[in-house]
């Protein structure tokens, strides 16, 4: 099948996700779609499955102009998506979770589980996709029901799969076996589109690769490209970002991380051994493409996920394994990655949210009855003095735009008395206004003489901020630089590349 | 868009035209009064039969609307009379002074059912604003209600000391119950839904244990019954055991309810912490609550406030418990949660959706007994208004409703998951 997509654009209020994005699969080929976490892969491919509907652009199959309403439809058309989570019923065998919706039936209406088997049998044989039929969904490995859901796609004639984000829960191992599962589709006249933010792999199996940043085409690229030109593209270089910043003076040592070791969500090693320290007045930036740790890294920092082993510390005492209520009070930081999840309440007021994380100091509260006055006043005064865009003090937090949204969070941890800043993506989906205001205030913030530690994989905002750059890949910090190396050298160390093979 | 410019001649009609929860909660009541009538019309036997007579023939038609007016007209006007005023009665007691207590008997008797009503469901819905759904507030009052009777029969003292204590006997009564689903979550993670669920069962075999078992049984009886309430240890007639009018000093306790639970939702930074959780347990934990804390206090308050429900209704009414004790459509602990829904968890929304169920109650035995429409017509109509407001979409479409961003009517919806 080749399909093609022309000006695809969506939009979800203010945020467009997706923005004119046009890109052709060819039959039989591997088409990587090559982005962050947050680029808009995912809603392109929604879009595309009959998920959501397109603001604007259309979408050609061989050559005709298709209108995907729903999946239903998407299927009809001969497109299979394999979710990045997985759409299996766990209790249910092999057979039943590829026929469920599209059972083949015997007299009186039975399911004909003989003859769905035996479909099962000869799709695997055909694509190498070796995996038992009867057995049940939960007890197979997460590769294994990978494959069916690979299979459950082609059971219903698929030309053209989605596979989104497929390598992120598979072990090395099993990403190996995909990579053959998918060159054998291609050899078999099957178009894959295989979206990603992982350079390794997209050189490994892609024939074309099209970049996506902030919901665009940035480029497109052949896989003999290199992984630091894939990671520069990915990261990006159109926004020039220039902050005024006080001379770098240093002072003596505030914050220190020993040979820590943090588990993800699964149990696997996200975070591996990591050491740093950062000193007073200093900006300590982590860059690297999301995913490599970074996440968990700042969780264990803020008390939200607990340290296998190494050891934090701030000011010399040690705050490892803290709960978040102890580290709050030790004086930590913290602007969320995920600002609606972890950051704020929508539902509640701009005042609420401003106290979200004090709501019992002196004076928001006495003998636990809250003082609205004291709270209403403090929150007046934020609301001037980080210039926060807002009907009232009173709105729900929700009724704000997302720069906005980013200005309480930032007005409410620098307005505590902090010990230390831990920042994650503090400028992510931000217009430009909003991200030079936030990097003003971290600057501020540093050239108080208070230390920060920013993680980010905007390579500007990394060079901008930034008094040294740490890089972290694979849960590992790959090497520490001065913000003055080239662009170059920061791609390949995010590409997972030694400081020794990079020259610097 | 032109249809959010309102002119200031159109503000008035506006209040009714927006879709703000107040305006949507009004026209789901209308709407389930709609149902009502529907249900009267098609289920009475004189209507159905004036129906049949426009098969012979046109002139049928009028006498058929006209059965049909009259049957449902006569089932509204009983319920109104019969749970808040005839407006003849009333009208004959202001002009010569006499019969009073008859007037008042219906509202009485509402604010009776309303009272206990009130409470537990208060504790409801701050479980709910905490995201936690207690389903076994039936089963906290139960223990509650054993819990207080027990102590309230059994001793005698001074009433100052004996009423207080009794209460608070049926308030740790409920907090004991209300703390295992509290503590099970916090702990195993074990749903606070089945969990509660299951353990309005236990309680049920508690109390009937409790009801046939010395010393709790009423002395030389054999049947069900549990001893009565020393009368230092009832909540005595407001206007005195002669008027005959029910209303109990339990109202105050109930006003107390409402005043202390406006001060922990709004004003306390428990109360604080309980929304956060309820309205975005990641931002809570991030902002360094303590998710277990809240879980098990959320609980012992609801439990709490339901077993004082329990010895409320007790107190103020039967003043002994027996094996029927909030069973089946006595159940205000089941009835608590949709009267919190529909007073979208809020002290006095709660008040307002508890006084209105209790009056459909209430008016619907007498509409009972004197039009012969059964009284679960009234649990119908309860159940239509709890439908229509949990779908506040069909509410604007049928009314053309404006749209005003709201998010509190789905504050009740969210916390199924993990």
């Amino acid at each position: 099948m080749r399909l093609e997509l022309r000006g695809m654009t969506k939009r979800f209020g203010s945020l467009t996700a997706n923005d004119q994005i046009s890109l052709t699969v060819e039959p039989g080929q591997i088409h990587s779609l090559l982005g962050e976490n947050g680029a808009g892969k995912s809603t392109l491919m929604n879009v595309l499955f009959g998920l959501l509907r397109p603001d604007e652009g259309e979408i050609l199959i061989d050559g005709e102009v298709v209108a995907i309403t729903d999946s239903g439809e998407a299927v009809r058309r001969g497109i299979g998506m394999v979710h990045q989570h997985f759409m299996l019923v766990p209790v249910f065998s092999v057979t039943e979770n590829v026929v469920l919706g599209f059972e083949p039936v015997k007299s009186l209406n039975r399911v004909d589980y003989k003859k769905a088997t035996e479909d099962i049998r000869r799709l695997s044989k055909q694509f190498n996709l070796d995996v038992d039929p009867d057995a049940v969904i939960e007890n197979l490995p997460v590769g294994l029901q990978q494959r069916v859901e690979i299979l459950k796609a082609l059971s219903h004639d698929a030309d053209l799969l989605i596979l989104d984000e497929p390598t992120a829960v598979l072990t090395p191992q099993e990403i190996d076996s995909l990579m053959e599962i998918m060159r054998s589709l291609a050899a078999a006249g099957k178009s894959i589109l295989f979206i990603t933010h992982k350079l390794k792999e997209v050189k490994a199996i892609a024939d074309v690769i099209t970049v996506i940043r902030h919901g665009k085409v940035v480029g497109t690229a052949e896989p003999t490209a290199t992984e630091s030109e894939l990671a520069s593209l990915m990261v990006g270089r159109d926004v020039k970002l220039i902050v005024e910043k006080s001379p770098y003076d240093p002072g003596e040592e505030v914050f220190e991380i020993r040979d820590l070791v943090v588990l993800d969500d699964r149990g696997l090693v996200a975070v591996n051994g990591v050491s740093l320290d950062v000193r007073a007045g200093e900006v300590l930036a982590l860059a690297g493409v999301q995913g490599n740790g970074q996440t968990e890294l700042v969780e264990a920092i803020v008390g939200m996920r607990p340290v296998l082993s190494g050891t934090i510390s701030l000011h010399g005492r040690d705050i490892t394994n803290l709960t978040p209520r102890k580290a709050l009070d030790a004086g930590i930081g913290h602007i969320p990655e995920d600002r609606q999840r972890d950051g704020l309440v929508l539902t509640m007021s701009v005042a609420d949210n401003l106290v979200l994380n004090t709501p019992r100091r002196a004076p928001f509260a006495s003998r636990g009855t809250r003082n609205l006055g004291a709270v209403n006043d403090y929150a007046v005064r934020l609301v001037h003095d980080f210039d926060i865009r807002t009907t009232s003090i009173k709105a729900p937090t929700s009724s704000l735009s997302g720069g906005n949204q980013q200005k309480v969070i930032v007005a409410r941890e620098l307005s505590r008395s902090l010990e230390f800043l831990v920042a994650s993506q503090p400028t992510r989906g931000l217009d430009v206004g909003s991200i030079e205001y936030v990097h003003r205030q971290i600057v501020e913030h540093r050239n108080r003489g208070n230390g920060s530690l920013i993680v980010s994989s905007e390579l500007d905002e990394v060079l901008a901020l930034g008094d040294r750059i740490c890089v972290m890949f694979e849960g590992r910090i790959v090497g520490t630089v001065e913000p003055t190396v080239s662009r170059e050298s920061i791609g390949l160390l995010m590409a997972g590349h030694t400081l020794e093979a990079t020259n610097v | 868009m032109s249809d959010h410019d309102v002119s200031p001649r159109h503000a008035w009609w506006s209040r009714f035209t927006s879709s703000s929860p107040t305006v949507v909660t009004a026209y789901a009541f209308i709407l389930g009064l709609v149902v009502g009538v529907v249900i009267i019309a098609t289920t009475t036997p004189a209507v159905l039969d004036a129906w049949r007579g426009i098969f012979h023939g046109w002139d049928g038609l009028p006498h058929a609307l006209n059965i049909t007016f009259n049957n449902v007209g006569a089932a509204y006007r009983d319920m109104f009379t019969g749970s808040v005023v005839d407006p003849q009665g009333f009208w004959h007691s202001l002009t010569t002074g006499k019969g009073w207590p008859n007037t008042l008997t219906p509202l009485s008797e509402t604010l009776t059912y309303a009272t206990p009503l009130i409470i537990v469901s208060i504790g409801v819905g701050i479980a709910f604003q905490t995201g936690l759904f207690n389903i076994g507030a039936n089963g906290q009052a139960v223990i509650g209600g054993i819990a207080g009777t027990a102590f309230g029969s059994m001793l005698h003292m001074p009433t100052i000391i004996h009423l207080p204590l009794t209460l608070l006997m049926g308030i740790a009564g409920g907090m004991l119950v209300g703390a295992v689903p509290g503590l099970l979550k916090a702990y195993t993670g074990a749903h606070e839904v089945i969990v509660t669920l299951m353990f309005n069962y236990v309680t049920y075999s508690v109390l009937l244990f409790m009801v046939l078992s010395t010393p709790f049984q009423q002395p030389g009886q054999a049947n069900d019954i549990g001893r009565t309430l020393d009368p230092s240890a009832i909540l005595a007639p407001l206007f005195g055991t002669t008027s005959g009018l029910r209303i109990s000093y339990g109202i105050f306790v109930a006003a107390i309810v409402v005043v202390f639970a406006w001060w922990l939702l709004d004003r306390s930074s428990l109360g604080f912490d309980f929304r956060i959780t309820g309205a975005n347990p990641s931002a809570a934990r991030a902002s360094g609550i303590n998710a277990k804390r809240v879980i098990v206090l959320a609980f012992l308050i609801s439990g709490g406030l339901a077993g004082l429900a329990g010895v409320v209704q007790v107190a103020s009414t039967t003043h002994y418990i027996d094996g029927g004790f909030l069973i089946g459509s006595a159940g205000i602990g089941f009835t608590a949660i949709t009267v919190a829904l529909l007073g979208r968890n809020r002290p006095m929304g709660i008040v307002w959706a508890a006084l209105l169920f209790a009056a459909l109650g209430v008016g619907g035995r007498n509409m009972q007994s004197l039009t012969g429409i059964p009284l679960d017509l009234a649990t119908v109509i309860q159940s239509a208004i709890v439908l229509f407001v949990a779908t506040p979409v069909l509410v604007k479409e049928i009314f053309k409703l404006r749209h005003v961003t709201t998010n509190s009517l789905q504050l009740a919806t969210t916390g199924w998951g993990s």
